[in-house]
This record gives C-alpha cells, sequence and structure tokens, in this order.
C-alpha cells in the first residue's frame, strides 16, 4: 500500500532500534509514556516494544477515549437507552464497557435499541430516518472526536432536526497531564506526544511538559516508523541536554492546530467545571458540555438521568494503569478476573486500551523463546 | 534515574496462570445472548465448549461429523447475511457453499444437501426466484444435489428477508486421515489464496461505511482445493479449516489449541488483496480475523509442504496460496505472529467481533 508501507519499512526500523539502542546510556533505565491508546496499540499491533533495547521501556498513558469513561456515565447512557422510544447509537468500542449493571451490549440484548456508528454523522442520519423516535448519541472522545461532533450538532441545529440530541463525554488531552505530572509516584523521562488531538489542537499545548516539569515531548504519527523516530527523538534530547517539544508529525500536525476546527468546538462546547475521569477522580475544566446555544439538543437535559458517581470496583486498578504506575499485568485481576471476554474495567475493553492490548498481542514475556 | 525495569519473574508467572486459567475449559455464565456469541471469536467459543458439547457429550462442536462406523460425514449450517445479495454472490450460492466447504474441509466428498427456507413475509418473488436460481447453480457446478428441504414463512420483521440452512451429507476420501488434534512442531501451515475478501466486501456492500472499493466476495466450492491437497500431501495432510467468520486468525488458533501446539505466523507472507488491505486499514482491523467463504487453512507435514503448496496453486483461483506459519511446541495452545514490521506479537482469538478504531 502507498504512503503507508514506507512507514513500515523493517530495514528503516531495524536502524532506528539500533540507534536508539546506541543513544541509551548503559546502565540507565529510561521511562518513556506515550500518551494516546492510539500509539498503545500501534506498539502492540507491530511489536514495536519487541525491538527496543530492554533499557527502554513505554508506558502506557491516558489517552485512550473507552478507557477513561467512569462507570457512572455509563449507567447515565444505558438509563436513556432503556426508554422505549430511544434510538441510541455510539462507536462499537463503547458498547462493551462495564457500569455498574452490564454493558450497553447487554442492554441491546435485553431490549435496548443500541446501535453502533461509525460517525456521529451517521447518528443523525438515524434520526432523520425515524422522525417518530428519539435518537442519542453517546459523544466520546479527546479533542480527536470533539470537532465532528460539533459539526454533526451543528448540522443538527441548522436543520432543526428535532428528535436528535446527543450525551458529551468528550474531555480534553491537557488536564490529565498535568494531573499526572503533579503525581508524585511518576517516574518518567519524556512523552511521546498524542498526534491525532495534535491535528486539532496543534503542538503549543504542550509547551508546558518542557517548561514546568522539564520533560520532552515529541509529537507523534501513528506507524510503527513514526514511534520508534519519536522515541529516538526523545532520547536524542536527553542526549543533548535539550528539553522542548518537538514535531515528529509534521506531515499532519501544524504547530498551531486546525483553526477552523478549534472554533467550531468553541461555539457548540462549553467547559465543565469538573469531570469524573475512570481511575483517575475528578479532574476539573477536564471536558466538555454543550454550551448553551446548543441546551436543546443536550440529552442530559433532555432525559432524567440518574447522574450518580458510581465508584470502581474495589479490585480494579485501571487508575495506575492510566497514570503508567503500574503495568497491566502488575493489576490484581489482569487476566483472571478481568479479560477481555469479561471486562472488569475500561483499559480491558478497547483495543487501545493498555490492558487490552498487552493481553491480545503482549502475553508473551520477552524472555520467553518460541521453539 | 528511573527505577529498574520490573522484574520478568513476577511477569512470567502472572503469564503462567493467565494461561493456565486460559487452558480450562470455559464455562458459559452469561446472562443473555448477545452478538458477540455469533461472531466466531472467544464469546462463541464459550457459548460451544460451555454449553453445546457438554451437553452432547461431545469433545467439540465441529463443524461436520462423521456418523460412528460408516465413512458418511454430516454437517449442518445457516446462512443469515444482510444485505442477500453482495458483489461476488448472494445468500443462495453462499449456503450451498458453505456447506460444501464444510464437508470438504473434514476431507469429505459432498455428495448431497437438503434446504430449509425461513422466508418473511412481504420478501419479493423477484428476490426469492433470483435465490432459488442462485442455489441451483452453485450447487450444480459443486457436483452436489439438492434433494429435499422445507419452507417457513414468519411474519415481517422476523428475518432479514430470508434465512437458509442446509444439512450436508459427503462421503469421507480414503486419502483422508484428518484431526484438529494432529498438528505436530515442524508442521507448515498453508492458505489456499488471498484472505479478508467476504468480510469485507459485505461490509462494504452494506453502505454504512461511506467507502467505495470493488472487492468481491469470494464464495466458492473448496472441494476442488481440498482434493488437490489431499492427492498432494496424503497422510501428510493434518487437518483443514475452512476459514469463515473470525477468519485465518481464529482458525489457526483453534487448531493451535486442539493439538496443544504453537503456531508462528509470519504476517508478510500472508497474501491479502491490496483493496482489501486498504480497506481493513481504513477501519482499523485486521484482515486476519475477517471472514472467508473460499479459503482453505491447512496444516501439512514439513516434507509434504512443498509439494502441497505446488498442487495448491495449480487450482485455478488458488494462484496465490502460500505458506504463511510453521507449528512449534512452545507456548502450547497459542499463535504468535512475525510482523511484517519485524516484531514478535500473539494473535489471539477476539472477544466479539472485530470493531473498526474510532479515532
Amino acid at each position: 500500500m502507498r504512503f503507508v508501507d514506507e512507514f513500515r519499512d523493517p530495514e528503516l526500523g531495524r536502524a532506528l532500534a539500533a540507534e536508539i539502542a546506541s543513544l541509551a546510556e548503559p546502565g540507565r533505565h529510561y521511562k518513556v509514556m506515550e500518551v494516546c491508546g492510539g500509539h498503545t496499540h500501534s506498539i502492540y499491533k507491530y511489536g514495536i516494544d519487541d525491538l527496543l533495547p530492554d533499557s527502554v521501556e513505554l508506558v502506557h498513558g491516558p489517552g485512550c477515549p473507552v478507557c477513561v469513561i467512569p462507570m457512572g456515565r455509563v449507567d447515565d447512557g444505558i438509563a436513556i437507552a432503556r426508554r422505549p422510544e430511544v434510538i441510541f447509537t455510539c462507536f462499537g468500542d463503547m458498547m462493551r464497557v462495564p457500569g455498574s449493571e452490564g454493558s450497553l451490549l447487554d442492554a441491546k440484548a435485553a431490549g435496548a435499541d443500541v446501535r453502533m456508528v461509525y460517525s456521529p454523522l451517521d447518528a443523525l442520519r438515524i434520526a432523520k430516518q425515524n422522525p417518530e423516535r428519539e435518537v442519542v448519541f453517546f459523544a466520546i472522545g479527546f479533542e480527536t472526536t470533539a470537532p465532528s461532533t460539533a459539526l454533526t450538532l451543528g448540522r443538527a441545529k441548522a436543520e432543526g432536526v428535532p428528535n436528535f440530541s446527543c450525551v458529551c463525554n468528550h474531555v480534553t488531552i491537557v488536564p490529565p497531564l498535568r494531573a499526572l505530572l503533579e503525581s508524585p509516584d511518576l517516574r518518567l523521562d519524556g512523552f511521546i506526544g498524542p498526534g491525532h488531538v495534535s491535528t486539532v489542537v496543534g503542538a503549543r499545548p504542550f509547551e508546558f511538559i518542557p517548561a514546568d516539569y522539564g520533560k520532552p515531548v515529541v509529537i507523534s504519527g501513528f506507524e510503527p516508523l513514526d514511534v520508534l523516530q519519536s522515541i529516538q527523538m526523545i532520547l536524542q534530547q536527553l542526549v543533548d541536554d535539550r528539553c522542548q517539544v518537538e514535531n515528529q508529525y509534521r506531515r499532519v500536525v501544524p504547530y498551531d492546530g486546525n483553526l477552523r476546527a478549534l472554533e467550531v468546538m468553541a461555539e457548540v462546547f462549553q467547559l465543565r467545571p469538573h469531570f469524573e475521569w475512570r481511575g483517575l477522580g475528578f479532574i476539573s475544566q477536564s471536558a466538555l458540555r454543550l454550551s448553551e446555544a446548543y441546551a436543546d439538543l443536550d440529552a442530559e437535559r433532555r432525559f432524567d438521568v440518574p447522574g450518580v458517581r458510581v465508584a470502581d470496583p474495589k479490585a480494579c486498578q485501571c487508575g495506575e494503569v492510566l497514570k503508567g504506575v503500574i503495568k497491566p499485568w502488575e493489576c490484581k485481576v489482569f487476566g483472571t478476573a478481568c479479560t477481555p471476554e469479561r471486562p472488569i474495567g475500561t483499559c480491558m475493553v478497547s483495543p487501545e486500551g493498555a490492558c487490552a492490548a498487552y493481553y491480545n498481542y503482549g502475553r508473551l514475556a520477552r524472555e520467553r523463546e518460541v521453539v | 534515574m528511573a527505577d529498574a525495569a520490573p522484574t520478568t519473574d513476577r511477569e512470567q508467572r502472572v503469564l503462567g496462570i493467565i494461561e493456565t486459567a486460559r487452558a480450562k475449559r470455559p464455562r458459559f455464565r452469561d446472562e443473555r445472548i448477545t452478538m458477540s456469541h455469533g461472531a466466531g471469536g472467544k464469546a462463541t467459543q464459550t457459548l460451544i465448549e460451555g454449553l453445546l458439547a457438554p451437553a452432547f457429550g461431545i469433545e467439540e462442536l465441529a463443524d461436520a461429523g462423521e456418523v460412528a462406523g460408516t465413512d458418511v460425514v454430516l454437517t449442518t449450517d445457516s446462512f443469515v447475511v444482510r444485505p442477500l445479495r453482495f458483489p461476488g454472490g448472494s445468500i443462495g450460492e453462499l449456503a450451498v457453499n458453505g456447506t460444501v466447504n464444510d464437508l470438504a474441509a473434514a476431507g469429505a466428498r459432498p455428495l448431497a444437501l437438503t434446504l430449509s427456507l425461513v422466508l418473511e413475509e412481504g420478501l419479493g418473488a423477484e428476490e426469492l426466484r433470483a435465490e432459488v436460481d442462485a442455489i441451483a447453480t452453485a450447487a450444480e457446478s459443486a457436483g452436489v444435489r439438492i434433494v429435499g428441504g422445507d419452507t417457513k414463512v414468519v411474519e415481517r420483521g422476523h428475518a432479514d428477508g430470508m434465512y437458509v440452512c442446509t444439512t450436508g451429507i459427503g462421503r469421507r476420501d480414503p486419502r483422508a486421515a484428518l484431526s484438529p488434534g494432529a498438528l505436530r512442531p515442524g508442521d507448515r501451515v498453508l492458505v489456499s489464496g488471498p484472505i479478508g475478501e467476504h468480510g469485507t466486501a459485505i461490509m462494504l456492500a452494506r453502505g454504512e461505511l461511506g467507502l467505495e472499493a470493488e472487492v468481491e466476495s469470494d464464495t466458492r466450492s473448496l472441494w476442488p482445493v481440498a482434493d488437490a491437497l489431499l492427492e498432494a500431501a496424503g497422510e501428510g495432510l493434518r487437518c483443514m479449516r475452512d476459514a469463515t467468520r473470525g477468519g485465518v486468525a481464529s482458525v489457526v488458533n483453534e487448531l493451535a489449541r486442539a493439538s496443544g501446539v504453537a503456531v508462528l505466523a509470519s504476517e508478510r507472507d500472508v497474501p491479502v488483496r491490496p483493496d482489501v488491505a486498504g480497506a481493513c486499514e481504513l477501519l482499523g482491523i485486521d484482515p486476519m480475523y475477517v471472514a472467508n467463504e473460499g479459503k482453505l487453512v491447512a496444516c501439512v507435514a514439513p516434507e509434504a509442504a512443498d509439494t502441497a503448496l505446488e498442487a495448491l496453486r495449480t487450482v485455478p483461483g488458488c494462484e496465490r496460496a502460500a505458506q504463511v506459519g510453521e507449528v512449534r511446541s512452545e507456548p502450547p495452545g497459542m499463535v504468535l505472529v512475525d510482523t511484517a514490521f519485524g516484531g514478535r506479537r500473539v494473535m489471539d482469538l477476539l472477544a466479539g467481533d472485530p470493531l473498526p478504531r474510532i479515532c
């Protein structure tokens, strides 16, 4: 495949891996966090960690849109989905996330009309095709997916589609990163910056990481060579004693982001004073809700939702996994009580979740040879 | 400096516990059937191994089974597909080929089929006629006769136009000595051609993705393919599987588990047409998990591998047959893949349907 295979060249990969090995100071252990779940997925899917020297460890960060949704929000979604007049739409991954009494997939099996969509525009189309039903879109994601939700809401308003509304769970990337960096148990040498989010917000919002916390950031693409090159760039900064935001993903990410997308978001959304993150607790100004101008399209106002905060299951250590404090396999329930077929925590649901990625792809200790 | 690398001993122990848990027969504890139970992954495995097989007192619910004391092989299947017609085929053609292929993969020469049509009130006569013709044509080209059947009509809204249920009967070929538990370290894994075409064609034909590509279903009878393999590899042919739902990855996982061996696949050697690869790439789906309706996965002894592959490539439509992996002894029951990029990872069964990525 042209324009894709070029970024998956195994020889260039080996050369970059060798360069990383030569940059790594002997006796030093490097911990680099990939913020974005898309990177976690790439790292496991291509076996990138398998190519890295033992002294370079990748820590999986909080940037998986499904993983950060707390149980209470899932319960709210299910409460709406169970209403007979509602067609409830969401992305496929979201359907398997456990609430306090089962997932949306379970609610569907029990009779709720839950449909998987690929884009919020599909949900709007369903609303127009079913004027006698209430169509609700359960929006999730960071700034990557928020513009498409905003665009859809803008269109719904302009076209006056009365039976369409949205449960907004959009979150923003900077507050959880700041919360993470404030955490005393965190030991990181640098960050692989989230490429997709940065196509919207740009590289500028990450300047606080080197400025306030003294850690290098390299915004990275998602192909295996992108990820390896970003790791190489982080190590090069450490060797050179530099600390800055660098942009490896220049072919897509402008420094100032996508101004048009940011404008649309500013019109449709406003910051929530605080929002609960799965495993991370409440983080102030970390999520979006619909602005007053779009209040009519806000499903949380249109329907009664329980709005109850549900504590994470005791055994679940998603929070520590999301912060990179423990590795997926160090969680007490990993792979036994919590599996992709029967997830307890969100990290085990999405293919971008650290636990699911490790369980599905990485369950092979490096020392264990294939014979 | 950051902490030292965590001890791999502990990780090793955790992985060991997980492997033990996975090796156990799964229990069916779900409260309701969800769509995951139909996806051919772990939920399907739980349904079959946890509920059906123990109830019937059999080890596994194979696609086809032999009538004890005879060389008669029986198989049964049902076909539910939306849309009924799709590029490269239709439900009628699929029903015949799917049944024939379950027999072929079991090493049985297909002889006859019975079929049952469940029709939805309101189905157009033209559509029905087209499917009946498709069934007749597919049966003729596969060399099987339709010898009986049944029809039922259900109320509007109770079937997607039509469902087709089939039963096939065949005779075990005297050259066949096949068993899913027969894989030995060193054996080679072959596929009969480019993978992922049927599932991709269906996804595109539903028109929900806004993607256009000329991908056609690969539905076809696999008996000529099985016949060529039986002839070329003889007793060196350990086992064959029709890589339908769950794709090649799921079939290889089932075999590794049944034989207590590992399979090491090589992503670079797996044939995938560029348009299928492109569509899967856009959706974030791995073609290894996408359904086929005309691709055989065969495990052959190392000494028979070259002959088998050569014979395979002479069958029309199998020109791109390839060796895609090798059987190893450790770690038992697991499938690993060397990625085209050069890393090595696990290739497991999926929990449910493969889902498109969010962002």
